[in-house]
């Protein structure tokens, strides 16, 4: 039996009207598509959606102002569209209605194919009859009545519409990137080669993010911080980047090519030009917190430096900690500092920044430990999560590289890694899969044995997910030359007994229970979105998917693209990703805002409102109900900026008096669209 | 109080409904219904609006007088309105809209509000399945219907 996505759709009907009554000579013309038959190729299509398309062309046919009504198969396909640019002509028509699909797929199709027949592009309409009806009503009567209604509405839309130019903008050549991990400063190096000019804007005190906690990187395992510090320095010395550090977006206005962005910029309380990096500071402050950037794992203190390798190369000074923002209490760091970078009483700041386009690159956070009870995830001090294990085998870390337990620095003789911990869960945990984890694990297992070649590495599986350049090999490296014992199965639980972390699990291959004494442990936790994505989607007004990732455009056509023309995604904050595939999906973004901003000027959609003077009295509903601030009153009457409208249409819903219109959604057409449907 | 030739009614009822859907969202939601076969009644005729904040109450009178029986506009989820703010005021109309229509005699509510955002497919049919059911029980809409 075929499958059933063998089935093709076999679109497109086709037909054409004679525009407006009252317009003698004047044509419109009408395509419908969709030849919605059952087929008897799909067993399941069968029973669902029909649509019977050349009785819908055959009704229309005798509509008012219809001249010209027709049935096509595959009307988008390129002799589809020769047919409906001859129809144009032949009827010299002055509207176009394709019922067919939904406008988001081929609206532009028919659109260019309109301007092609010189038919001005929004002068045609495209009425869907396949989402909306062919593909979720079984009866074929019905869903015939409901596709003609549709249709009908549509012709009656497009009598009423009028022939209109894209307006032009001045677009802003400079970009904002959101996020200083890997992915944000890979994008912001890339469009600044273009010549574009970046503000990257991140949240920590340095930028480097997770990629800078990382030791060494499979499958080459080169120095994590070797090959991301020269791109860190770059981003320092290069003047067409403007970096704020401690920085967060606050909100935006404004639309592609020209948003106004307010970023917030917490008090500076350590002058990075001035501070040559003494580090006569540290010792004298009497506070210690937990080091964020060595994941807990160690202290710092109130004024620090994140990393030798940081960016700015600057201490900064966390004000939540500090006692001296109070100077009865403390104050000690500004008495040492002899070059006076010290001053506590800096205040935050907020700018107001131009951009044309913008990069949302807020990267991940690994799921919280505490989630993972059965695994003494925080609880017992030697279960670690993946990124403090990067930490411990990482030369800028707490212990010089060194692997030892957290608990009492006794090196570790056998250690337990568990993968999928909190992914692959859609019952307790997340759903998907965390895709980067069996690789890290298989590193983090192979660098075990490089420090403790006496040791003992186990790896407790579901499968192993290794489908990359070089990364099935590099697994198989890790077992047959480091000795990497991989056991299939699940762990069910991990606890504390004499000084040992036994861990209880199966090993399925060999069908039998497997306990292990262990000396420590580390979860391959899933990945989820950092903390602030949900904040920054919502001030950007860009969606997220069922898990919480920043959602692209679509999934395979539009990956690096948000759903909000000019601001595109990148890195781990659209889903889980490893460096190159962060890498490429960043340059993929600075291309796509280099084109966008190559351009002088960008066409702004003109569906937008429009005031019928006469009508107006000057009440300044509409003015306050404007998101966009594009109404102002002149001479007593309303008046619409084109530039700024965004074509919403808040001003109708508010106009008593019904003097303002959306153009080509005016409210005559919605009236006659609503009778086209009741009648 | 059981009537069998009110239940025969209720069941062969097919009331008629204009749904408004916002562009960005609910219309959006509908094409997913549609993409993922999910089979729900065809008694709602949709117009794809720029926003839910541009319907004018007009539209919705509108409707009735021409001989909907309902009327449903659908937007976005509140806080995700692609115009900002739209949605919000929508609802607010909403509110006095549902008064109007009570003020006038007709059962307020024939006409509804939903949210259903791009990726609530299953949602939209869920609405459009629930309001054709409670409309079945209320019955035509004869008060604001203008005589043809
Ligand atoms: C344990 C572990 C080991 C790994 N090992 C490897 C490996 O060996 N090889 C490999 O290829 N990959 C590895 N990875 C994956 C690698 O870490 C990621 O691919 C990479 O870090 C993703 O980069 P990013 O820039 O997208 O996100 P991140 O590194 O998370 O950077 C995001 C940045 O955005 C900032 N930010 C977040 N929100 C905001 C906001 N609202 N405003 C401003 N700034 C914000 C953050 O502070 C951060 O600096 C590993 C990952 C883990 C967890
Ligand atoms: S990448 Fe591997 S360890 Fe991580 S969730 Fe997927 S299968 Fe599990």
């Amino acid at each position: 039996m075929p499958a059933p996505d063998d089935w093709t759709p076999r679109s497109d009907a086709y037909f054409a009207s004679p525009l407006a009554q009252g317009t003698p000579g004047k044509q419109c013309g009408l395509a419908a598509t969709g030849d919605y038959q059952p087929s008897l190729r799909s067993p399941w299509l069968a029973a669902a959606a029909t649509v019977d398309v050349k009785k819908v062309a055959r009704e229309l046919a005798k509509d008012d102002g219809v001249v010209f009504s027709e049935d096509y198969v595959y009307m988008c396909s390129d002799p589809g569209q020769t047919a409906v640019i001859d129809a144009i002509k032949d009827n010299d028509l002055n509207g176009m209605v394709i019922s067919c699909c939904s406008p988001t797929l081929h609206e532009k199709t028919f659109r260019d194919a309109s301007e092609l027949g010189d038919l001005n592009a929004f002068q045609c309409e495209i009425a869907n009859i396949r989402e909306q009806c062919a593909w979720v009503h079984s009866d074929m009567e019905v869903a015939t009545e409901k596709a003609l209604k549709i249709t009908r509405a549509s012709v009656r839309r497009v009598q009423h519409n009028q022939a209109l130019e894209p307006i032009g903008v001045p677009v802003t050549r400079r970009a904002l990137v959101v996020g200083g991990g890997i992915a944000g400063i890979q994008a912001a190096l890339d469009m600044t080669d273009a010549g574009l000019d970046v503000i990257l804007v991140e949240k920590q005190a340095t930028i480097g993010g997770n990629m800078l906690k990382l030791s060494e990187t499979f499958p080459t395992l080169d120095c994590s911080q070797c090959i991301l510090s020269p791109k860190m320095v770059s981003v320092s010395k290069n003047a067409k980047i403007t970096l704020m550090t401690e920085s967060e977006v606050e909100s935006i206005s404004g639309f592609v090519g020209n948003f106004k962005v307010k970023i917030k910029k917490k008090a500076e309380f350590v002058d990075p030009e001035l501070c040559k990096l003494c580090d006569d500071c540290t010792p004298v402050c009497p506070v210690a917190v937990p080091n964020e950037y060595d994941v807990g794992l160690t202290n710092r203190r109130a004024i620090y430096i994140p990393f030798a390798q940081a960016i700015p190369a600057s201490f900064t000074l966390d004000e939540e900690a500090c006692l001296g923002l109070d100077p009865v209490v403390c104050g000690k760091c500004e008495e040492v500092c002899d070059v006076g970078a010290i001053d506590y009483d800096k205040k935050p700041t907020v700018t107001e920044e131009e951009v044309g386009a913008i990069i949302v690159a807020t990267g991940f956070d690994l799921y919280g430990m505490e989630h993972m009870g059965e695994f003494g995830g925080g609880r017992y001090p030697d279960v670690l999560d993946g990124l403090q294990f990067e930490r411990l085998c990482s030369a800028s870390g707490a212990t010089e590289g060194h692997i030892m337990r957290p608990s009492d620095h006794k090196v570790p003789k056998e250690i337990v890694f568990i993968q999928c911990s909190g992914s692959r869960d859609p019952e307790n945990h997340c759903a998907y899969c965390s895709k980067i984890c069996c690789m890290y694990t298989a590193k983090h297992a192979t660098l075990y044995k490089h420090h403790v070649p006496d040791g003992q590495a186990y790896i407790f599986y579901i499968d192993i997910r290794s489908g990359g350049k070089g990364y099935e090999e590099f697994v198989q490296r890790s077992m047959e030359n480091d000795g990497v014992i991989y056991l299939r199965g699940r762990v069910s639980r991990v606890y504390e007994k004499d000084g040992k972390l036994k861990v209880m699990g199966v090993d399925t291959l060999a069908g039998r229970n497997v306990e292990i004494d262990a000396d420590m442990v580390v979860l391959a936790q899933a990945m989820e979105p950092s903390k602030g994505t949900a904040e920054i989607a919502k001030i950007l007004k860009i969606g997220r998917d069922k898990d919480g990732f920043l959602a692209e455009a679509h999934p395979k056509l539009k990956p690096v693209e948000s759903v909000t023309a000019g601001i595109y995604l990148a890195g781990a904050a659209q889903g889980p990703k490893d460096i190159p595939e962060t890498v490429s999906q960043a340059g993929a973004a600075a291309s796509k805002v280099i084109a966008l901003l190559s351009k002088d000027q960008l066409a702004h959609s003109p569906t937008v409102a429009k005031v019928r003077d006469p009508y107006c009295t000057g009440c300044e509903m509409c003015v306050d109900a404007c998101p966009y601030d594009a109404i102002a009153l002149v001479d007593g009457k309303a008046s619409v900026n084109e530039i700024l409208c965004e074509g919403c249409g808040s001003c109708v819903g508010v106009c008593v008096r019904a003097a303002i219109d959306v153009k080509n959604v005016t409210q005559l057409q919605i009236h006659e669209m609503i009778s086209a449907i009741m009648a | 109080m059981s009537n069998p030739s009110k239940t025969t009614e209720v069941q062969t009822f097919e009331p008629r409904i204009v749904a408004f859907l916002c562009k960005w969202c609910s219309s959006a939601g509908s094409d997913l219904a549609g993409v993922s076969r999910i089979q729900y009644s065809a008694n709602a005729t949709p117009i794809t609006i720029p926003c839910s904040g541009s319907v004018s109450p007009m539209y919705i009178l509108s409707a009735f007088n021409k001989g909907a029986d309902g009327v449903l506009i659908s937007g976005c989820h509140p806080g995700d309105c692609h115009y900002m703010e739209g949605n919000y005021l929508a609802r607010r109309k909403l509110y006095l809209v549902k008064e109007l229509l009570q003020f006038i005699g007709l059962e307020s509510e024939r006409f509804r509000m939903s949210w259903v955002s791009a990726a609530e497919g299953v949602k939209f049919a869920e609405v459009v399945d629930e309001f054709v059911e409670d409309l079945r029980v209320l019955g035509p809409q004869n008060r604001l219907k203008a005589e043809r």
